[in-house]
């Protein structure tokens, strides 16, 4: 009975495949092996989904301890939703990955680097699907180690730099989460995570459980990359690869935001972390001066991948603020953002990489002219700047409107104004590129080098997901609506 | 074939067109087969749909359903089916009109300017068929973004900065204003469905409504209310062809049209009454109406002027929509076609006097009439249509208009209209009359070696058929529209008499 077993499965075949990457040492069977497990676990996460939306939540006791005394993985709507978005980029970026790094990194790092990813898209599934805390804290170290690897591999010697210091940051972050975790086993004596639940508001005046959600709160957002705690992300994205940025981009962030909102409303619950601590007092104004400030900031970037990552920190600030509204439909808008911004930044990451890949060089204006030496891949970065902005017909337009719509339900017009400023500050830094690539002439003897279809395939396909999201939200918004449901404690 | 098919294939066709010319354009004669026939089918597809409509039915398709209750759903009704017919009936003419320009001027880009073209026209069907306020906006924006190439189509840093402008405005407009009125909309009443007799009416109190009507107003940025014009005269360096169909017809139609459909179906009449939330919309639109009229006299670039003349004549059709009586709604419906037909004949004209003459300003081309009677006999009709004398179209609208002005009690919109109409003529007429009675310059104080090219010098010099036929064939549909204006008339009636 395979079906029965998807949860560990999910976990258990990119770990054991991560080591027999570095086995194979060449380049080209690692990647393979590599693709081959990220298409299965894709594959796997999607059964799970299945399975959730058809049974209901699955338990899977690892090596049959049962919970609470062993480690219980456990899969609701929400954990596989994130399953789903983490698998499917991975399974992705993998294809799009040969060719870009054969680029980026010397022949001899190969092996190394699909090691690396492996285990980190081990660790982010990981977290995602864990139903213990401590676990949690452990695959959250594996994707947080690999990844600082995988940063520090850029080709530009700054990327040790940032990996440095997402190295310091994230640590600072995962020992947080970590002192929350021991301090809650502390006051309940569990770690698994329905039994938290369920064990916390008998303790729930304590000073050791409001210590413990600061700690978590606090590591977790380090993690999030939440303003004004953000300052790893920028560098960390400029300067590693095309194909870990994009990878990143798209997944450890929401991850992270996962990790928030598991802890707020399942193991402290909603009735504790909002309407006892009224943590959107927090939550919500710092959400608010990412999207109006990294909106900003990144108009004033010349280095469009970094200019990405301020917007990237900018959006986490509306997945926060839906969530932080902690409504129904405040989280659903937070968690289908979550789902379509993996997907428009996945794709304009890697349409960046493409570009890259070609022309060399990221900054503003080694893009002249793209708009006719690379047709293909310009034009991806329009629709996922469109996205980005939220036009209609794209996913960025569905999450827009939720948000806006939770916002108002609640009577914060401030709120909604703000959503909104920041869609026209996003148009400001789309345009500046489009304008660049369409408008200004390439240079002279420049002719058309479209990028390897490869890569091409790929990019497009998280563009087409981007549109198609947009116009079918059955799927995205669908899931996110079943799981803030369940998160603001009706029935799923 | 059944209404349904029509409105899907009102919306293909014009999308498919984009593939057929992007694939043809290596081959410039197929390619503008492509267009023409796309155009021609289009026609027929909107104009078989008119039967249905007239006899009382609302045909509708129903998409997707994008968002929870909120599906992407399109329906066929009196408004919207004037506005499909005006809009694809004049690509017709306009494709033509554009061969001739663009050939003639040597454009560059010519297959992005087909396409971009196309793409704009299925926007603005699925615009005039949108069943409901979302997807009224999905196609909006589809609008908008499908224009930015064409406004931008110089390449140059004039044409950069006016698809800032352009681009600037109405995305801000549609993003910050309309999007949050639509979505407060849909939190008050529940639908977005575009309903006889509005859908707000009992469930906003008078200062929200008010306050509802001016994030609308505003929104809708394309219908250039002041202060939020600026980007129409900015368009104004596309090529001729763009301004003539997108800037006088489709874009800036498609605002007003906005604007009067949701006066009609989201507010209704009623409410914009008791509450008096179009008092000030009327205001405004009537300062704009006079201020844009003055601004267009100060002008001496002949596009310049138009334009300014456009955001005056858009003003019209939102004043109607705020008195929001049987009267001033109709004749803003009928205002819609009858500018239309009135400012693309006036646009034509521009264009073949640069295309023939290379004149861009009003000072430059005293005499000119002689040289290019029809085009200038062309431009007066369009002016006097748009003045709003008979016999042409225009007459109607300006007196419904003004027949719902008196209908509201609003005598001060009365004489605004009858001195806006004045200063139509103070700056409309004198085009036509400089080209026909002053003498053109004398050559010698050119310089010699603009001897040969003098205006006087070689008898009657018009611009290529493909600009001169489809000049003729608007302006004589100025007049058809002043003795068939009963056929409108009937289409619209059932909009205020439901």
């Amino acid at each position: 009975m395979i079906a029965a077993h998807l949860p560990i499965l999910q976990i258990v075949v990119p770990l054991v495949a991560a080591p027999a990457c570095l086995a194979l040492g060449r380049g080209r069977a690692a990647w393979l092996l590599a693709l081959a497990v990220s298409w299965a676990a894709l594959g796997i996460a999607g059964g799970l989904l299945a399975t959730v939306l058809r049974d209901g939540p699955v338990s899977y006791a690892l090596g049959n301890w049962a919970p609470p005394w062993g480690i219980e993985y456990r899969v609701d709507a929400l954990n596989a939703y994130v399953l789903l978005i983490v698998a499917a980029i991975g399974a992705v970026v993998l294809p799009y990955a040969r060719r870009s790094i054969a680029d980026e990194l010397p022949a001899h790092q190969h092996a190394a680097f699909y090691t690396a990813f492996l285990l980190c898209l081990t660790g982010l599934l990981g977290v995602a699907i864990t139903g213990d805390a401590f676990n949690l804290f452990v695959f959250l170290e594996i994707s947080s180690l690999s990844s600082y690897v995988l940063i520090g591999l850029g080709r530009n010697r700054r990327a040790l730099t940032a990996a440095f210091q997402y190295l310091v940051m994230g640590t600072i972050g995962a020992t947080f989460i970590v002192i929350g975790i021991g301090l809650l086993y502390m006051a309940t004596g569990t770690l698994n995570m329905a039994d938290l639940a369920a064990r916390i508001p008998a303790v729930a005046h304590s000073r050791t459980v409001l210590a413990a959600l600061a700690f978590l709160a606090v590591g977790a957002t380090l993690k999030i990359a939440l303003f004004p705690l953000h300052g790893w992300l920028p560098n960390a994205y400029a300067y590693a690869p095309s194909a870990v940025t994009a990878f990143l981009a798209a997944t450890a962030t929401k991850v992270s935001v996962y990790i928030l909102v598991r802890f707020l409303f399942t193991v402290f619950g909603p009735a504790y972390s909002f309407e006892q601590l009224a943590l959107h007092n927090l939550i919500v104004p710092f959400a608010v001066i990412a999207i109006v400030v990294c909106s900003t900031v990144a108009i004033f970037q010349n280095n469009v991948k970094r200019m990405l990552a301020y917007s990237s920190v900018a959006q986490i600030g509306y997945m926060m603020l839906g969530i932080g509204l902690g409504t129904a439909t405040g989280i659903s808008a937070g968690l289908v953002h979550l789902f379509n911004h993996a997907l428009m930044k996945g794709g304009l990451f890697l349409a960046l990489g493409c570009i890259a890949l070609r022309v060399g060089s990221v900054r503003l204006e080694a893009l002249a002219g793209l708009g006719r030496t690379m047709p293909l891949s310009a034009f991806a970065f329009v629709i996922g700047g469109l996205s980005l902005i939220g036009v209609p017909l794209t996913n960025g337009f569905i999450s827009k409107w939720i948000l806006v719509q939770a916002t108002l339900e609640q009577g914060a017009w401030g709120l909604a104004l703000v959503v909104l400023f920041g869609s026209l500050l996003a148009v400001a830094y789309i345009w500046r590129v489009v304008e660049v690539a369409y408008l200004r002439p390439p240079p002279d003897g420049a002719r058309r080098r479209e990028a390897p279809l490869s890569m091409l395939i790929p990019t497009w396909i998280l563009i087409g997901a981007s549109v198609y999201f947009g116009i079918d939200t059955s799927l995205s918004l669908g899931v996110a609506e079943i799981a803030a449901r369940i998160l603001t404690g009706g029935a799923g | 074939m059944s209404a349904q098919t029509l409105i899907w294939l009102s919306l293909l066709i014009p999308g498919l067109a984009a593939v057929g010319i992007a694939l043809t354009g290596r081959w410039p004669n197929v390619r503008e087969a492509v267009t023409l026939t796309a155009a021609v089918l289009l026609f027929a597809c909107v104009a078989a749909l008119v039967p249905d409509v007239v006899a009382g039915g609302r045909p509708d398709v129903t998409l997707i359903e994008m968002l929870p209750g909120l599906p992407m759903r399109f329906v066929v009704e009196p408004l919207g089916m004037l506005f499909a017919l005006i809009a694809s009936g004049l690509w017709i003419i306009n494709s033509l009109y554009s061969i001739g320009y663009m050939r003639s001027n040597a454009e560059a880009h010519q297959t992005r300017f087909y396409v971009c073209f196309a793409i704009a026209l299925a926007s603005t069907m699925g615009v005039a068929f949108a069943g409901n306020m979302m997807t009224l906006f999905v196609f909006y924006e589809a609008l908008t973004l499908s224009t930015y190439p064409l406004v931008t189509h110089k390449g140059n840093e004039e044409a950069k900065r006016a698809g800032r402008l352009y681009l600037g405005i109405l995305l801000s407009t549609s993003i910050g204003l309309q999007l949050l009125a639509i979505v407060w909309t849909w939190a008050v009443a529940g639908t977005l469905d575009f309903t006889a007799g509005g859908i707000l009416s009992g469930r906003v109190s008078g200062p929200v409504a008010g306050v509802l009507l001016l994030l609308y107003a505003y929104g809708i940025g394309k219908a250039a209310l002041m202060p939020l014009h600026r980007w129409l005269p900015a368009a104004m360096v596309a090529p001729t062809p763009v301004s003539a169909l997108l800037h006088a017809v489709a874009v800036v139609k498609a605002g007003v049209f906005t604007v009067v459909k949701v006066v009609v179906y989201i507010f209704g009449f009623d409410l914009i009454r008791e509450t008096g939330a179009g008092d000030w919309l009327a205001a405004i639109a009537a300062a704009t109406l006079l201020i844009a009229s003055l601004v267009a006299m100060t002008k001496d670039n002949l596009k310049a002027r138009l334009a300014y003349s456009t955001v005056s004549q858009l003003a019209y059709v939102v004043l109607g929509a705020a008195l929001a009586t049987p009267a001033a709604v109709l004749g803003a419906g009928m205002h819609i076609a009858m500018h239309a037909m009135g400012k693309i004949t006036l646009f034509f004209c521009a264009g073949a006097i640069y295309t023939a003459a290379h004149k861009t300003e009003i000072s430059e081309m005293a005499g000119l009439g002689r040289v290019m009677p029809l085009t200038f006999a062309a431009f007066l009709i369009g002016a006097l249509s748009i003045i709003g004398l008979p016999p042409m179209g225009g007459t109607w609208s300006k007196w419904y208009l003004m027949l719902g002005a008196v209908e509201a009690d609003r005598l001060v919109m009365v004489v605004v209209l009858m001195i806006s109409s004045l200063l139509n003529i103070a700056y409309l007429v004198p085009v036509a009359a400089r080209a026909f009675f002053l003498p053109a310059p004398r050559p010698a104080a050119l310089g010699a070696a603009a001897a040969p090219a003098a205006p006087d010098s070689g008898g009657i010099r018009e611009a290529p058929l493909f600009c001169l036929i489809p000049l003729c064939l608007s302006a004589a549909g100025c007049i058809v529209l002043f003795f068939y204006a009963d056929a409108i008339y009937d289409l619209l009636r059932p909009i205020v008499q439901p």
